[in-house]
C-alpha cells in the first residue's frame, strides 16, 4: 500500500475530529473521502501531509511510520481549498516553487514549469500575476504547483470547491483522465457526491470523524450502508420498518424488499424511480404537494394522506407527471428499495 | 526563541535587578516597608496622578490629531509625499531635550507666540501635551499607516455595497482591522508619555514632573537610590499592567487581514471633501511639527557666518575632549550597531510570537519585550554602569555597551511593527511551501519575509531612528571622548552662554538633517523593493 492509517486520531479539545480511522490507497489509485462539512475530511488530510499530529495511530507511507517525519519531508502533494498561491510570486515561481525546495536546477526548473503549464492548459502563463488569474486559472495554477516536484502522493482538498458549475464539470473529467495519463495516486477529499463519483476509483463517506462506507461509486451508490450514507447521498425516500420475508412493513405500508434482505426491523430505502404512481384509488394514498423540473424527468413531492408516514419523491417522465394538489396512488418497485443497516 | 531570551536577560533584567538590589538591600536584608514609605508621601502620590493623567490626555490627543494623518498617507498619492513622510518622523527621532527646547522657543518666555502675541503656554500643561502630540505623531501615522496601506480597499466597497455609509463601512470594517495597529500605536504613545523625561523636564518647571522626571532627579541630584528604585517598581508594575492588559486585547482581536501590495492602494484624492482632508493633514503638520522645527533652525542661524556651525568643529577643550562635530560620525556607526542587534533580535522574538503552536511562555515574552520602553531609560543606564562593569561581563570599556542599550530601546518597535503584519499573514501559505518541501525555516525566508520586508525596513528605520535619538540611557554610558549627537546637545544645553545655545541648536539642526536623509534613504530603498513582488 502506498498509504495506510491505521487507526488515525485526532481530538480537537476532547472531541474527536478523526475517530480511529482506518483507510489504505494503493499506487496509482484515486480515492475520494465524501463527507459533510465538519466530518473530519480535511483533518485526514492534513494529517496524512504531516500539517496535523495525530493524538494516537499510524501514517504508513510507502510502509514507512510518517511519525517523525515533518511535513516538508514526506514528499506528497495537497492542494488547499482555496489555492493558498504566494501572492508576492507570479504564475510561474508559484509552480517552480517546490522544485526549487528540491534543489532542481534553473534550467530544468523552467522546463518542467511550461511543460506543466502546458499540461493544465495555461501555455505561456508564467509570468502573470497570480491575483489577475480567474478562480478556475488559479485552481489550474495550484494543481501544477503541487504537481510539479512528482509528490508520491497527490491530496486535494475540495479542489472544485469555488468553480461554477459547469467548469466544475468539465474540469473533473478533465483530472480523471489527466491523473490517469500521469499514473498519479491521489487522495481527495470532497461534500459534493457528484465530484466525489465522477473522479474517483474508490469512494470513502466519513460522519463524525469515522468512516461510514468504503467502495466504488456504483458499489455506494446502489448500496447505502446506512441511513446516513443514504441522506447523504441526496435519497430521501428512507423510512423504518420491520422485514419479514419478501417485504417491509413500514408507515408507507407494505413496501416490497429483494430477495435476500437482512431481516427485522430496518431503515428501508426506496430510490425515486422505485416509486410508481398508479390511480389514485389504488396503493399509498398521497396527494403532489410539488414538482421539480430536473432535465431527464420531473421529481415529485408527495405527501401521504394515509398512515403518518414520511414525504416521498418520485421520478417521472415529463408527460406522466401529475399537477400539484392531485390525488394518486403509490406503489413501490422492489428492484429499486434497498434494506439499509 | 533562544537569542532574544538570553538578549533581555543579560543586558535588561540583569542590570535591572542590580539596580533594585542596591535600591532596596541594606547589609543583605531587603527593606521592603521602604515601598510604603515612599507611596505615602503626598508629593509622590501628585506625580503619579499627574503621570497617568497626562499621558491618557497626550495619547487621546495624538490619536485625534495623527489618525487623519495616517489615512491620508495610506490612501492618498500626492506630491511631495515622500519629504511630507520624513518631515513627520523627523520630531520622534529629536532628543527629547531638543524637542523640549525647541517648544520652549516656540510658546515660551521670549519665544516666537510670545513676540507675536503675548502668548505664553510655558506654564501650563498644554506646552507638554503640545510637544507629546509633536513627538509621537510619527508613531501613529508609522504604525497604523503601515498597516492600513495594506489593507484592500474592497473590503470596504463590499460593505457598501451592502448599504452601509461610508463612515459605517469604514467603522465596521476598517476600524476593526486597524485596532490591533491603533491599540498598538495607542499603547507606544502611553508608554512613552507615561516616561516622559526631556520633554517635562524642560517644559514642567517646578510645577509637573513625571515618575521619570522624579527619578532622575533622586538619582542625580538628591542621591536617593532607595526611593528611586521604589519608584522605577512602582513604574515598572504600572506599566507591566497596561501591556498585560494590551496583550489581552490583542489576542482576542487578532485576525488574518486580506494584504495586499501598498503601492496599488493609494490614490489621488476626489473631490472637495478629501482635499480639504489633505489640506488640513498638511496644515496641522506644518504648524504643530513644522513650525517648532524651522524656529530651532532659524535659532541656530542667529549668529552671523554660519558662527554656532563654525564653533562646533573646534575641539577647545571647554565641554569635550574632541570637537563636537565627531558626535555625528560617532551617532551614525552607535545607531548602525544598535539598528543590527534590534533588528535580528526583534525579528527572531516576532517570529517565534507568531508560531502557531506558541506557548503560554512566548507569548508572555510579548508583553517582557515591551518592558524596556515602561522602564526608565535613566534606569537602564544607570543599571548597565554597575552592573557590566565586572568579570564575566567587564563591558565598560567596549565601544558596544553604547549600541547595546539603544538596541534594547529599539527592539520592542521591531517587535510591534512587524508582529502585526506577521500575524496577518496566512498560516497556510505556510503550509503549502511545507507540503512542496520547504523546511519550517525556509518557509520562513520564502513566504513570511517577502510578506513582511516593508514592515522589516519601517522596524528598521524606527530602531535607527531611535538610537540616533536615544538620550536618558546613553548619557550614563557614552565615554567623554566619544559622545553622541543628543549627548553633546545636552552637555551644551547644559552650559550658561549664546554660543552653547547656538551650538546646541546648530548640532541639533544637524542631527534633524542626517536623520531626514537617512529616512529618505529608507523610503526611497522601500519604493524600490515594492516593485519586486
Amino acid at each position: 500500500m502506498l498509504l495506510s492509517l491505521q487507526d488515525a486520531t485526532v481530538r480537537f479539545g476532547g472531541r474527536a475530529v478523526l475517530d480511529g480511522v482506518g483507510l489504505d490507497v494503493a499506487e496509482h489509485e484515486i480515492v475520494c473521502v465524501l463527507g459533510p462539512s465538519g466530518s473530519g475530511k480535511s483533518t485526514l488530510l492534513r494529517a496524512v501531509a504531516g500539517l496535523q499530529p495525530l493524538d494516537s495511530g499510524r501514517v504508513l507511507l510507502d510502509g514507512r511510520d510518517q511519525g517523525a517525519v515533518p511535513a516538508h519531508k514526506r514528499g506528497v502533494g495537497l492542494m488547499f481549498q482555496d489555492h493558498q498561491l504566494f501572492p508576492q510570486r507570479d504564475v510561474g515561481a508559484n509552480v517552480a516553487f517546490g522544485l526549487r525546495m528540491h534543489g532542481v536546477g534553473k534550467g530544468r526548473q523552467d522546463e518542467r514549469v511550461r511543460e506543466l503549464l502546458d499540461l493544465v492548459g495555461l501555455p505561456g502563463a508564467g509570468r502573470r500575476a497570480v491575483a489577475a488569474l480567474s478562480g478556475g486559472e488559479q485552481q489550474r495554477v495550484a494543481l501544477a504547483r503541487a504537481l510539479a516536484p512528482r509528490p508520491r502522493l497527490l491530496m486535494l482538498d475540495e479542489p472544485l470547491g469555488q468553480l461554477d458549475r459547469s467548469l466544475r464539470e468539465r474540469l473533473v473529467v478533465e483530472l480523471r483522465e489527466l491523473f490517469g495519463r500521469l499514473g498519479t495516486t491521489v487522495l481527495a477529499v470532497t461534500h459534493d457526491q457528484g465530484e466525489a463519483f465522477a473522479l474517483a476509483d474508490r469512494v470513502v463517506v466519513m460522519r463524525d470523524g469515522r468512516i461510514a462506507q468504503s467502495g466504488t461509486p456504483l458499489e455506494v451508490w446502489q448500496r447505502p450502508a446506512d441511513e446516513f450514507v443514504a441522506r447523504f447521498l441526496g435519497f430521501e425516500n428512507v423510512v423504518r420498518g420491520t422485514v419479514t420475508g419478501e417485504a417491509a412493513d413500514t408507515a408507507w405500508g407494505k413496501v416490497p424488499v429483494p430477495p435476500g434482505a437482512a431481516q427485522g426491523a430496518r431503515s428501508v430505502l426506496v430510490r425515486p424511480a422505485g416509486v410508481r404512481l398508479v390511480a389514485a384509488d389504488e396503493g399509498l394514498r398521497c396527494t403532489v404537494a410539488a414538482r421539480t423540473f430536473k432535465g431527464t424527468h420531473v421529481a415529485v413531492q408527495l405527501h401521504p394522506t394515509e398512515g403518518d408516514g414520511p414525504r416521498l419523491e418520485a421520478a417521472c417522465a415529463l408527460r406522466e407527471a401529475p399537477e400539484v394538489g392531485d390525488a394518486v396512488g403509490v406503489e413501490f418497485d422492489a428492484a429499486e428499495t434497498v434494506v439499509l443497516g | 526563541m533562544a537569542v532574544p531570551v538570553a538578549f533581555f536577560a543579560v543586558f535588561f533584567a540583569y542590570p535591572v535587578a542590580a539596580i533594585v538590589k542596591r535600591g532596596l538591600e541594606t547589609d543583605g536584608t531587603w527593606q521592603l516597608g521602604r515601598i510604603t514609605d515612599v507611596l505615602t508621601q503626598p508629593d509622590i502620590r501628585h506625580v503619579l496622578w499627574f503621570t497617568t493623567w497626562q499621558a491618557l490626555v497626550s495619547t487621546a490627543l495624538t490619536l485625534l490629531v495623527a489618525l487623519p494623518g495616517a489615512y491620508v498617507f495610506a490612501r492618498f498619492d500626492f506630491p511631495g509625499k515622500q519629504v511630507l513622510r520624513a518631515v513627520v518622523t523627523v520630531p520622534f527621532v529629536l532628543p527629547t531635550v531638543v524637542v523640549g527646547t525647541a517648544f520652549l522657543a516656540l510658546v515660551g518666555r521670549g519665544g516666537l507666540l510670545d513676540e507675536w502675541w503675548g502668548v505664553r503656554l510655558d506654564t501650563t500643561v498644554w506646552a507638554i501635551l503640545l510637544a507629546h502630540v509633536f513627538f509621537n505623531y510619527a508613531v501613529v501615522v508609522r504604525t497604523v499607516g503601515g498597516l492600513w496601506a495594506q489593507l484592500d480597499p474592497r473590503q470596504e466597497e463590499a460593505a457598501r455595497m451592502l448599504g452601509a455609509s461610508r463612515l459605517r463601512a469604514w467603522r465596521t470594517v476598517t476600524l476593526p482591522a486597524l485596532g490591533p495597529a491603533v491599540a498598538a500605536a495607542a499603547l507606544m504613545v502611553f508608554l512613552f508619555t507615561f516616561t516622559s523625561f526631556g520633554v517635562v523636564q524642560i517644559l514642567g518647571g517646578p510645577t509637573f514632573s513625571t515618575l521619570e522626571v522624579e527619578i532622575y532627579r533622586q538619582t542625580s541630584e538628591i542621591f536617593d537610590l532607595s526611593t528611586a528604585a521604589v519608584l522605577t517598581l512602582i513604574q515598572f508594575a504600572a506599566v507591566g499592567a497596561v501591556l498585560a492588559l494590551h496583550a489581552w486585547t490583542v489576542r482576542r482581536r487578532e485576525t488574518a487581514l486580506r494584504l495586499v501590495d501598498a503601492s496599488v492602494t493609494a490614490r489621488r484624492p476626489r473631490g472637495a471633501g478629501e482635499w480639504g482632508l489633505l489640506a488640513g493633514v498638511v496644515g496641522s503638520v506644518a504648524v504643530l511639527l513644522f513650525l517648532p522645527l524651522a524656529v530651532l533652525v532659524q535659532r541656530s542661524l542667529d549668529a552671523p557666518d554660519f558662527g554656532y556651525y563654525r564653533a562646533l568643529t573646534r575641539g577647545d577643550g571647554g565641554v569635550f575632549l574632541v570637537a563636537p562635530i565627531e558626535a555625528v560620525g560617532n551617532s551614525l556607526e552607535y545607531a548602525l550597531a544598535a539598528t543590527g542587534i534590534a533588528v535580528v533580535v526583534g525579528g527572531l522574538a516576532a517570529t517565534a510570537l507568531t508560531r502557531r503552536d506558541a506557548g503560554r511562555f512566548v507569548r508572555g515574552f510579548d508583553a517582557l519585550l515591551m518592558l524596556p520602553l515602561g522602564v526608565s531609560a535613566v534606569t537602564v543606564g544607570f543599571g548597565f554602569l554597575i552592573s557590566l562593569d565586572e568579570p564575566p561581563l567587564d563591558l565598560r570599556q567596549s565601544w558596544i555597551l553604547v549600541p547595546l542599550a539603544q538596541a534594547l530601546v529599539g527592539v520592542p518597535f521591531v517587535v510591534r511593527t512587524m508582529l502585526p503584519v506577521l500575524r496577518a499573514v496566512d498560516h497556510r501559505l505556510r503550509e503549502a511551501a511545507a507540503v512542496l518541501g520547504a523546511s519550517p525555516w525556509r518557509a520562513w525566508r520564502e513566504v513570511d519575509l517577502p510578506m513582511v520586508r516593508r514592515a522589516l525596513l519601517i522596524a528598521a528605520g524606527f530602531a535607527f531612528a531611535v538610537s540616533l535619538g536615544e538620550f536618558g540611557a546613553t548619557v550614563f554610558i557614552a565615554r567623554p571622548d566619544n559622545p553622541t549627537l543628543p549627548v553633546a546637545v545636552a552637555r551644551l544645553l547644559g552650559r550658561a552662554g549664546d554660543l552653547n545655545y547656538g551650538q546646541a541648536m546648530a548640532l541639533s539642526t544637524i542631527l534633524m538633517v542626517v536623520c531626514a536623509v537617512a529616512l529618505l534613504v529608507l523610503e526611497r530603498l522601500r519604493t524600490d523593493r515594492t516593485g519586486e513582488f
